[in-house]
């Protein structure tokens, strides 16, 4: 019913808009519109074009003849001082042991409780999806002292952090992350999965294949557009969480960059120069994440509408 | 249409693999794979999650001062009492959440909707558009809070400059007046969740069938009834989606507080639930069973919150 109501669809819109927008009423409309929308993009632009105008700009310069001023020179100096002076590298880093992991192991989750769910008619399935959702929408600051406790009592091993504990280690942030987002994802992947058809898998069952290959090689790879979407919109989310760091990470040195940004401004409250630079240096790997994956950001979230 | 609605699979389908015999050819090996598949990730979530969220519900009936586990002194419903009558940031703090959650649900959020609508169609430049409205959403609030720093610094922030520019001798503290800070926040706050709601609506309005809105245009409808007599209620579970992502947004509201109030905890004028949370169980000064017991309440409204969601969403699923 889903499928057969698209083409007819596209075949009578081409049949019937030209006869109706006819006239110049059309390209007047578009224009009004584009003006609005120029206008509402370029006024959201303005807060990020004032801090990239702000950190190129020499600190003589601004404390001289103000921010609101001409620029007498600009350059890519406070970058480049913001990334050697306050070992951005090695935070960049720390947000990257964290950050994949953590996105990929949330996928992986999220990808076998929607199968589960979505794929097998057991009694308890509503239950499960209610618990994973739920999870998802309790404020971090109830979990966080109960956790605190939580990740002092649980060992790891020595070659998985130095501290033996689930605290002060870049594991326990990973865990929190995973366990945390992956309600969200379970819902949005279970929305998804209930587009494909039934009778894929069914085939597949009938056909001897067990459910891991069904899992493997049927559903998830058709997941793909849904997957693209959610590893844009986790790796944001993960990536730019100080939170869970700021209370589980007591040691400066493994915090992320979004923590560590803290330290510049502390070590630099003087120059807001360099700290714009170091600041929208930390934004760059989301925005090309974003970019990279933006045509499938759309049409993989499909929330809550089951398009076929 | 049943391309809006979530619940059946294939709806001219459901009826015959479900009247069919299930296919009961689940090996053991295929039981243990679905085990584990469910397992872990339940394993994950109720001992990192629902365990500690269950243990604050405990911990706010005791005192506490966080370090040594046999300090926990029961007393019952004593933190509560407090709360309410005798903890002078607690009101200001709910009425700050309440303007919040106000203010998002009636500006951001229909504007959000408002330019969904607007860019879900064969428009050039529409990708560009969607890309400078939602880029707020890319950024860490940590950047975001800078931005903001430097529009909002009395003495060399963009905003005062140009008010100074048009009319001089203003001197306006906007994060620092206790009158203003909340609105400085909100505007901040709103820059961002507009792309959000933009985003979210946008992949709700992909799943809508162009013809619906064909033929409303052609009974004669203008874009403004389509909209609101045939394409918002139609879209119903992205509207769910919607207003549960801003009462949650707005009760949870807490980074880019947090980083604009200078990272210092509760300020005055911008106190909400969150953050004197925070000051109770991470400041200096630890009062963990006082900060759950806010944790709770803040848990309590939300749960109302989640409540109405999952009811929404999976009632039909039920059937």
């Amino acid at each position: 019913m889903t499928a057969t109501a698209t083409p007819p669809a596209a075949g009578s819109r081409s049949r019937r808009t030209p006869p109706r927008d006819t006239g110049p009423s059309r390209p007047r409309s578009q224009a009004g519109r584009h003006l609005l929308l120029g206008g509402i993009a370029l006024l959201w632009l303005v807060p990020l074009l004032w801090a990239v105008y702000t950190s190129l700009r020499p600190y003589e310069d601004t404390s001289r003849h103000g921010y609101l001023s001409w620029p007498r020179g600009l350059s890519l100096e406070n970058f480049s001082d913001a990334w050697n002076q306050s070992g951005m590298p090695h935070f960049f880093w720390n947000s990257v042991l964290i950050t994949i992991p953590a996105v990929l192991g949330t996928l992986l989750f999220s990808a076998a409780v929607a199968f589960f769910v979505t794929r097998f008619d057991f009694r308890w399935n509503i239950v499960l999806l209610m618990l994973f959702t739920a999870g998802n929408l309790l404020p971090a600051q109830v979990l966080i002292t109960p956790l605190y406790r939580l990740y002092l009592l649980i060992p790891l091993p020595w070659w998985m952090s130095d501290s033996l504990l689930l605290y002060n280690s870049v594991w326990g942030i990973i865990v929190i992350h995973i366990a945390y987002q992956c309600g969200f994802c379970t819902f949005v992947l279970s929305n998804y999965m209930r587009t494909i058809p039934k009778e894929i898998t069914e085939a597949a069952l009938v056909d001897g294949a067990p459910v891991w290959r069904q899992f493997f090689q049927i559903v998830l790879p058709l997941c793909r557009p849904a997957f693209a979407a959610l590893a844009t919109l986790e790796s944001i989310w993960i990536y730019n969480d100080f939170f869970w760091s700021l209370a589980l990470i007591e040691t400066g040195d493994k915090r992320p960059i979004t923590s560590a940004l803290a330290n510049l401004q502390g070590q630099y409250f003087t120059n807001p120069n360099l700290i714009a630079a170091g600041a929208l240096m930390t934004a760059i790997p989301t925005l090309i994440v974003y970019f990279a994956l933006q045509r499938q950001f759309i049409s993989g979230l499909t929330i809550g509408s089951g398009k076929g | 249409m049943s391309s809006v609605r979530p619940a059946p699979p294939s709806p001219a389908s459901s009826a015959p693999p479900r009247a069919r015999p299930r296919p009961r050819r689940l090996g053991p090996g295929d039981r243990v794979f679905l085990a584990v598949l469910i397992g872990i990730p339940l394993i994950a979530l109720l001992v990192f999650v629902w365990l500690p969220a269950l243990a604050s519900v405990g911990l706010s009936f005791t005192s506490w001062d966080g370090i040594a586990l046999s300090d926990i002194h029961w007393t019952g419903l004593g933190n509560y009492q407090e709360i309410f009558t005798n903890y002078p940031p607690f009101w200001p703090a709910v009425r700050h959440n309440v303007v919040w959650l106000l203010f998002t649900a009636l500006l951001p959020t229909p504007f959000g909707i408002f330019l969904a609508y607007q860019l879900d169609r064969k428009i050039r430049f529409t990708r560009i558009y969607q890309t400078a409205i939602f880029l707020p959403m890319v950024l860490s609030l940590a950047v975001v809070g800078f931005i903001w720093e430097i529009i909002y610094n009395p003495d060399n922030g963009l905003l005062n400059g140009v008010l100074n520019g048009v009319a001089p001798g203003h001197h306006i503290d906007w994060l620092g007046d206790p009158d203003l800070n909340l609105w400085a926040v909100l505007v901040a706050s709103a820059w961002r969740h507009t792309g959000y709601i933009m985003i979210l609506y946008l992949a709700g309005l992909k799943g809508f069938d162009p013809a619906l809105k064909e033929a409303a245009a052609l009974d004669g409808a203008n874009g403004r009834q389509t909209f609101l007599r045939v394409v918002f209620p139609a879209l119903k579970p992205v509207n769910i989606i919607i207003l549960v992502v801003t009462v949650m947004e707005s009760l949870r509201a807490f980074d880019i507080v947090y980083v604009l109030g200078g990272g210092v905890g509760s300020k005055p004028g911008m106190e909400l639930l969150s953050l004197l949370i925070t000051d109770n169980i991470i400041g200096e000064s630890s009062h963990i069973g006082y900060g759950s017991a806010l944790a709770v309440v803040l848990l309590l409204v939300s749960l109302a919150a989640i409540g109405t969601f999952l009811f929404q969403n999976f009632r039909k699923e039920d059937q």
